[in-house]
């Protein structure tokens, strides 16, 4: 049996990071962040069918300055894995696989993560009237 | 060209012919929760600071009743397809890896018949 030259996945420890890698990266650790974040979705939508007491504890829990930073964590997850996954499909089609088009979507990627992340905290605070 | 290694040939056992199944669904409720998430941030922050009778006039909705379970839908299968791809690249024990997914899949389902029955309850009982 011959053994030819195949790629290897990359050993993370001796790896020089490059944005293309760390991007790869943070799309499997933001999707699994989501999915935990999904159960503060489910908690809300039952505490909403309940009323009283059961929601008035997840807004107060939600409120609060940790709530805001793990719902504002949760967002910042959120688009970039939406992003992200868009350049994904982008690959699943074939287009801009070559590296200088990697390193370009990826940079929008990252721009569209912070300009929607904060679009969406505007809104919310304008919403609660607090701009 | 044949892409199969030799030692694939030699063993002859070909794919598990399930894979494409998996991939697939996992772009189709991927393509879906692009427009369906945009959706519910937006709504999601008109709604920062309502309180519970808003919230649930809107859940009651005829149009985000029915957004709301094909978003939850769309989630949770999508969750389950990418928990069983990362399970499936770090735990190399068979048993665990076997009773990790088996886990998965079965929250994805349970929390998704939770958030289901939370809407149709809000939409139907009010």
């Amino acid at each position: 049996m011959d053994t030819r030259e195949r790629p290897l996945s990359p050993h993370l420890q001796v790896y020089k990071p490059q944005l293309t890698s760390i991007l790869s990266l943070m799309h499997r650790m933001t999707g699994v962040a989501l999915a935990v974040g999904t159960l503060l979705l489910v908690w809300w939508l039952v505490a909403a069918s309940l009323g009283g007491e059961a929601f008035t504890t997840i807004q107060t829990i939600i409120g609060s300055w940790f709530g805001r930073l793990l719902l504002f964590g949760w967002t910042l997850a959120l688009f970039y894995h939406l992003c992200n996954g868009i350049r994904h499909l982008f690959w699943d089609m074939g287009k801009g696989l070559d590296l200088p088009a990697a390193y370009r979507s990826g940079w929008i990627v990252i721009a569209a993560t912070i300009v929607l992340t904060i679009s969406g905290w505007v809104c919310g605070y304008y919403s609660m009237g607090a701009l | 060209m044949s892409l199969r290694t030799d030692l694939g040939k030699v063993r002859g056992l070909g794919s598990a012919k399930e894979g494409v199944a998996h991939w697939w669904a996992q772009r189709l409720t991927a393509i879906a929760l692009v427009p369906l998430m945009l959706w519910l941030v937006i709504n999601i922050a008109h709604l920062a600071g309502a309180d519970v009778k808003a919230v649930q006039a809107w859940i009651a909705n005829p149009l985000t009743s029915v957004l709301l379970i094909l978003m939850i839908v769309a989630v949770f299968h999508h969750m389950q397809l990418g928990l069983q791809v990362v399970i499936e690249d770090y735990v190399h024990t068979e048993w665990l890896k076997v009773a990790c997914i088996i886990a998965v899949k079965f929250a994805a389902i349970a929390l998704a018949a939770t958030s289901l029955f939370a809407i149709l309850k809000i939409a139907f009982a009010g």
